[in-house]
């Protein structure tokens, strides 16, 4: 009864939104974990070694490599999504995200709503972008295809995305990862504030 | 079974990227707006703590399960390639509010849109593979 109970206090404890220091720790406890395993914290080298597997090494040297090497990562991603899954499944919290009001605000005036209460959405994506149906619209090919295309060629090309620079990278005192960090945000910035309202208002 | 530990870390970083909010597209929005310290405080923490471990790593030279010492290579110390890069993986992320960690979480929300955005992602890197030799480093 008493382990019952703790492990039922234990599950409610972690659907709880975390705090983010909990969760900062625990991306670390991830990076460890990697490390000590023998591989290390960097999530986007996967798109390289999928372009691998998929024989764009015959054309392009860059995909010839060794990636048989790198299969250790494409495990972990796969847990990854697992992870995602029962996250969502078993552990997800009493209500939604909880976003700022001037953001939610400023996402209104938009045309996108934020999700109020667990019928409405858990907070994580927009279905106004998000939704199958929006594939077909220019604003939503514009946003995945686009997004999703500059995700891949600027984290390639940059050597690293949030895992690889800016957590990895910057726990190294990497100056190259800052000036990616710094990149980061002169992208994430531009696109914010001039490019995504214009695509919003499509 | 050596990937089964990798499956296993996996896992919990999908849980962990759930439960930090850090794969929400509202999240992203909220953090580019500087509107929320949320996920200031989520990088700002992980950065910190992963500096002391890495500092602790090297002086320990703590050897992993291979056998091997934990090393760190350090990065070419350029530019071009980090900046140009870095903002147009910024543009890509402020655009779908997911980076290459969060894309193969959300596959896990059955959000089945992400799919397309991973698959467009490997095209990117495809695309940069082919073009790199004309690209600045």
């Amino acid at each position: 009864m008493i382990f019952l109970s703790a492990t039922g206090g234990l599950l409610e404890w972690v659907q709880q939104p975390w705090h983010w220091s909990i969760s900062g720790f625990m991306i670390v406890v991830v990076m460890f974990l990697l490390l000590w395993f023998g591989g290390e914290f960097g999530v986007s080298s996967n798109l390289r070694t999928m372009c691998a597997i998929g024989g764009a090494g015959k054309r392009f040297e860059f995909f010839n490599y060794n990636w048989k090497g790198q299969i250790w990562n494409l495990v972990f991603i796969g847990g990854a999504v697992v992870g995602g899954f029962l996250a969502i499944k078993f552990l997800s919290s009493p209500e939604p995200v909880q976003i700022s009001a001037s953001t939610q605000e400023y996402l209104q005036s938009v045309g996108i709503k934020t999700p109020q209460n667990l019928e409405e959405g858990n907070g994580y994506v927009p279905i106004e972008l998000f939704a199958m149906n929006q594939l077909f619209s220019l604003k939503g090919f514009l946003i995945l295809v686009v997004g999703g295309f500059m995700i891949g060629f600027g984290t390639r090309w940059a050597g690293g995305c949030t895992s690889g620079h800016a957590i990895s990278g910057l726990s190294n005192l990497q100056l190259p990862s800052l000036i990616a960090v710094i990149g980061f945000f002169i992208g994430g910035l531009l696109m914010t504030f001039l490019i995504l309202p214009q695509i919003l208002s499509l | 079974m050596k990937f089964l530990k990798y499956f296993g870390v996996g896992i919990l970083f999908g849980i962990v990227m759930t439960k930090s909010e850090a794969i929400s597209w509202f999240r992203i929005q909220e953090m580019f707006r500087f509107e929320s310290f949320h996920m200031y405080g989520i990088i700002g923490t992980a950065v910190i703590l992963g500096t002391i471990l890495v500092a602790l790593l090297k002086r320990s030279r703590l050897r992993n399960l291979e056998g091997e010492e934990i090393a760190f290579t350090p990065k070419r110390q350029t530019i071009i390639r980090y900046l140009g890069g870095g903002t147009i993986f910024g543009l890509g992320w402020a655009m779908t509010g997911a980076c290459p960690g969060p894309l193969f979480t959300l596959l896990g929300h059955g959000i089945w849109t992400i799919l397309v955005v991973i698959l467009s992602a490997v095209l990117g890197t495809f695309v940069y593979g082919a073009l790199r030799d004309r690209l600045p480093h």
